[in-house]
């Protein structure tokens, strides 16, 4: 038996209102690849936060033993001592700053406090080749392109003398050759003893270069398989990563029969505002009907949120083209203030960064997006404000003192309640949901379903964008797969399953 | 001590925490702090503070900067700064004299001529920051210069002078004795006319906080009980009633009182009321939501600095009138008391809280600190002290409260 490197034992980790992980078990043997699968919001960044002393000891249950000493790491920097370096799929290299001195940010070569840029810039160099990257060092990390910048910090983790390296979806922002290269070097690395955990979405990579896999799902580990013994195909991922427990975590919802198109949004391409080449969102095309409730599904990435945003007022990227038609007839939603006015609602899937003002009170928050309709030549009636807003608390049931209450002192279900009401005042034909269920415990979930099918009910059309597909499954209609900013796929609610969802979201594109 | 003081009906159980809890120290505090700084110093100077003579000095005194403080709050309230105030009240102070004495206009007009410049003023550095995107402290910072600069350029060394008198007395001069006197025993005689403007606002007062706790009871909103709710009315009663007769005692109203006056009902009923008021403080609370909820957040940005720059033209206009002339370091520093008026009176650093009638109250807190010491012939380097501790501490317990209300939350 291989000796093991990493091991976690009982791992369990709540956050208010929400276990993120319970009695989790990873082991992670010396020299190999390890991969880490699971759905988004499976629990695989918490654990890795864990193992690397984002959340510090004492914040969570359990036992890490590192090269076969039990650890209590109480930040970043005692993990990196022992070197575990994790890499973030947000790549964290300062754009100012060359390749050389992103490579020693916090670990400057330096003598007396003076750098010297010689020692910096050759060390630098010898990293650099180790991982295949011909470039300046004084380059500006700004200057690379993505699958450069994920090499320097591949370079930057090796400066560390790292025995652990963490990538948090290495290849999420690659395009094919630089995810080649990179999985290369990944196997490079592992011949140099260095042993990797590799959390991915791309079952294919995970199934191409790791040893051993763990399956994560709802915050517990599922299995481990080892590739020497177990037959490791994409299908048995998804089998794991799904699992087969679909309870009452929903109201019932009846299928209906779709009444009339409300919206369609026709040849929807978006570019991305960093990479104005890149196309975020690709000739998309859907439709959503009276008192139906349509899902999006679609991994990190794949442009959901983009796409949602920049239907809403082009809220989101650049060169955004195709046509956005209600009942037939084009509307303009070039801002925001016309596609409210044209009925249709946004909730974001980020509530506290784009949905709420979190030190204005429950009233005015349910008011913000309405309040013209409560102004007379510009001034709000109080009365009415105060009457609306305590109705939409009565009818969702949010959990607040008073409507004065600040909205920052709320729990994360009675938040995103605040958010609904603010759309459902302004009294939209469309609602598209980003994330509805996002932070939200249990028993708010169920509640916040309820509401959606009290919206369909009423005639509304709803998108719901969800990480989540249980939810999707539980909740929707008809849903549509979206894979690197395509429609990949539309499932009836009878054909719907999350095996072939999960093909349809995963599918590669050629571009 | 927890206790629901209005039932209420049909609705879930209130949570675990108390619900007195909101009658929250971050709001009420500056409001006991004021008045424990004016006892202080009554004490400190044996009673001159409050002498007739002396609460009519203080208000006049204070005037252009309680005025830059209501615009100012507005400004910090959408999430931005105006370092430029001291300089714009300078030049419009200068455009003001070359109106009127070189150019002889007459005085409405000049008035209402520099009223205009400012709202020029305030469009041109709108724009930058609105539209343009720069930082408001880097747009706001060059202003500073700019009309620093323009002022020396219109006026030279030399100030211009004398205002017409109608200038002059609206900026010093006090309310003429309509209706006579009236006598009011060992106190003397009293101007009839301060004396019913001061129960007006008073009756006013009481009649609109009535009505609006009646109102929110007919919501089921938890109220103040009685004997809470006519002991806060009953204080602001006493406290505006003695102002007043101790100014009826005086020279009767100061015209600046009447104008501040006005501003503080006008500026606050805009901020809470108005459409515009609202969005003032959507985008200053997330702007990011408050875009993503239609809110025009750039035209909002923009007029919120026409404003000040009015604002700042009216104190330019007062703060000339009072020395009667024009004079190139008029308003140095304005900024920074203007500045400081708005975070004592509860604005947060990061935009989006604060109230008018706070930065008001901030702004008499530091006048308040100034006159008392100068009266007790305290060096003016202590009075600079006391100010800047007094802002560190105000802003200090904004956090503090803050973060403990963060940690305050609710399932």
């Amino acid at each position: 038996m291989t000796e093991e490197l990493l091991r976690m034992r009982g791992i369990t980790k709540s956050f208010p209102g929400v276990t993120a992980l319970r009695e989790v078990e990873l082991s992670v043997r010396r020299g190999e690849i390890h991969g880490v699968c699971g759905e988004n919001g499976a629990g695989k960044s918490t654990l890795m936060k864990i193992l690397s002393g984002v959340h510090p000891h004492g914040s969570y249950d359990g036992e890490i033993e590192f090269d076969g000493r039990p650890r209590a790491f109480t930040g970043i920097r005692d993990s990196e001592a022992v070197g575990i370096v994790i890499i973030h799929q947000e790549l964290a290299l300062v754009p100012q700053l060359s390749i050389a001195e992103n490579l020693f940010l916090g670990n400057e070569k330096a003598r007396r406090g003076v750098i010297d840029w010689n020692r910096t810039n050759h060390a630098a160099q010898r990293h650099l080749r180790r991982v295949g990257l011909r470039e300046n060092p004084t380059t500006a990390a700004g200057e690379l392109g993505v699958g450069k910048q994920q090499l320097v910090e591949i370079a930057k983790a090796l400066s560390k003398q790292v025995r652990l390296l963490i990538l948090d979806e290495p290849t999420a922002a690659l395009n094919d050759d630089d995810s080649a290269h990179l999985l290369g070097l990944l196997r490079g690395l592992r011949e140099d003893g260095i042993t990797c955990v590799v959390i991915s979405h791309k079952l294919n990579e995970i199934t191409a270069i790791a040893d051993t896999v763990t399956i994560l799902r709802d915050g517990r580990t599922v299995e481990t398989l080892d590739v020497a013994v177990d037959a490791v195909t994409e299908e048995r991922l998804i089998a794991g990563m799904v699992g087969r427990d679909l309870e009452h975590r929903f109201p019932p919802r009846d299928p209906v029969a779709p009444g009339e198109e409300v919206l369609r949004i026709e040849d929807w391409t978006v570019h991305s505002p960093a990479n104005p080449d890149r196309r975020v969102v690709d000739r998309a095309t859907l439709s959503l009907r009276e008192g139906e409730v349509v899902g999006l599904a679609g991994l990190m990435g794949a442009g959901r949120t983009e796409l949602a945003m920049s239907v809403f007022g082009r809220s989101f990227g650049v060169n955004v083209s195709g046509r956005v038609l209600k009942h037939g007839r084009e509307i303009d939603v070039r801002t925001v203030r016309s596609a409210i006015r044209n009925g249709i609602a946004y909730v974001s899937e980020d509530r506290k960064r784009y949905g709420l003002n979190l030190v204005a009170d429950v009233k005015r928050n349910v008011s913000a997006a309405g309040l013209g309709s409560l102004a007379r030549g510009g001034w709000v009636d109080e009365h009415e404000e105060f009457r609306v807003a305590q109705r939409f608390r009565d009818r969702l049931r949010i959990k607040a003192p008073d409507v004065l209450a600040p909205t920052h002192t709320l729990s994360g279900g009675n938040q995103q309640k605040v958010v609904l009401a603010k759309w459902m005042f302004t009294e939209p034909e469309v609602l598209i949901l980003d994330e509805p269920t996002r932070g939200v415990d249990v028993g708010a979930k169920y509640e916040i379903y309820t509401i959606v099918n009290s919206l369909a009910a009423q005639g509304k059309a709803v998108l719901v964008i969800s990480s989540e597909l249980p939810e999707l499954l539980g909740l929707c209609d008809r849903i549509y797969a979206l894979s690197a900013g395509r429609i990949t796929g539309e499932l009836s609610r009878a054909e719907a399953t999350q095996e072939r969802l999960m093909h349809l979201m995963t599918q590669e594109v050629g571009s | 001590m927890s206790l629901d003081v209005e039932p209420r009906s049909g609705v879930d159980a209130p949570l675990g925490t108390p619900r007195r809890s909101r009658i929250n120290l971050r709001q009420s505090g500056i409001y006991v702090a004021f008045a424990l700084i004016v006892v202080l110093f009554a004490i400190l100077t044996n009673g001159k503070l409050l002498q007739p003579g002396n609460i009519s000095n203080i208000v006049v005194q204070n005037s252009y900067v309680l005025i830059l403080a209501i615009g100012m709050m507005l400004v910090i309230i959408s999430g931005h700064i105006d370092l430029s105030v001291g300089s714009v009240v300078a030049v419009t102070g200068a455009i003001c004299a070359v109106l009127t004495v070189n150019l002889g206009l007459p005085w409405w007009l000049a008035v209402l001529a520099t009223l205009g410049a400012g709202a020029l003023i305030g469009a041109a550095q709108g724009y930058w920051i609105a539209y343009f995107g720069i930082p408001a402290f880097i747009v706001t910072l060059g202003g500073m210069l700019v009309f620093r600069a323009l002022t020396l350029t219109v006026l030279g060394n030399q100030g211009i002078g004398p205002f017409p008198n109608e200038i002059g007395t609206l900026a010093n001069g006090f309310t003429g004795g309509y209706l006579g006197n009236v006598g009011l025993g060992p106190l003397g005689g009293a101007d009839v006319v301060s004396l019913l403007a001061g129960i007006l606002v008073v009756a006013g007062f009481a009649t609109a906080q009535w009505r609006s706790r009646q109102a929110r009871r007919g919501y089921g909103q938890a109220v103040d009980p009685v004997p809470l709710f006519a002991a806060k009315i009953l204080f602001a009663a006493v406290v505006v009633l003695f102002v007043v007769v101790q100014l009826a005692r005086f020279h009767n109203l100061p015209w600046v009182l009447v104008l501040l006056a006005v501003l503080a009902l006008g500026y606050s009923l805009m901020a809470s009321r108005t459409v515009f008021g609202r969005h003032v403080y959507a985008v200053g609370g997330n702007l990011q939501a408050a875009t993503l909820s239609g809110v025009r957040v750039k035209p909002v940005t923009f007029w919120v600095f026409v404003n000040m720059g009015v604002l700042a033209a009216l104190a330019g206009v007062i703060f000339a009138g009072r020395l009667n002339q024009a004079g190139p370091t008029a308003g140095n520093a304005f900024e920074l008391d203007a500045i400081a008026a708005a975070f004592i009176g509860g604005a947060a650093v990061q935009g989006g809280v604060g109230k008018v009638v706070g930065a008001i109250t901030g702004g008499l807190i530091m006048g308040v600190i100034n006159n008392g010491m100068s009266l007790i012939s305290a060096p003016s380097e202590n009075v600079m002290l006391v100010k800047g501790l007094i802002l560190l501490v105000a802003v200090a317990f904004d956090i503090w409260t803050k973060r403990r209300s963060g940690t305050v939350r609710l399932s």
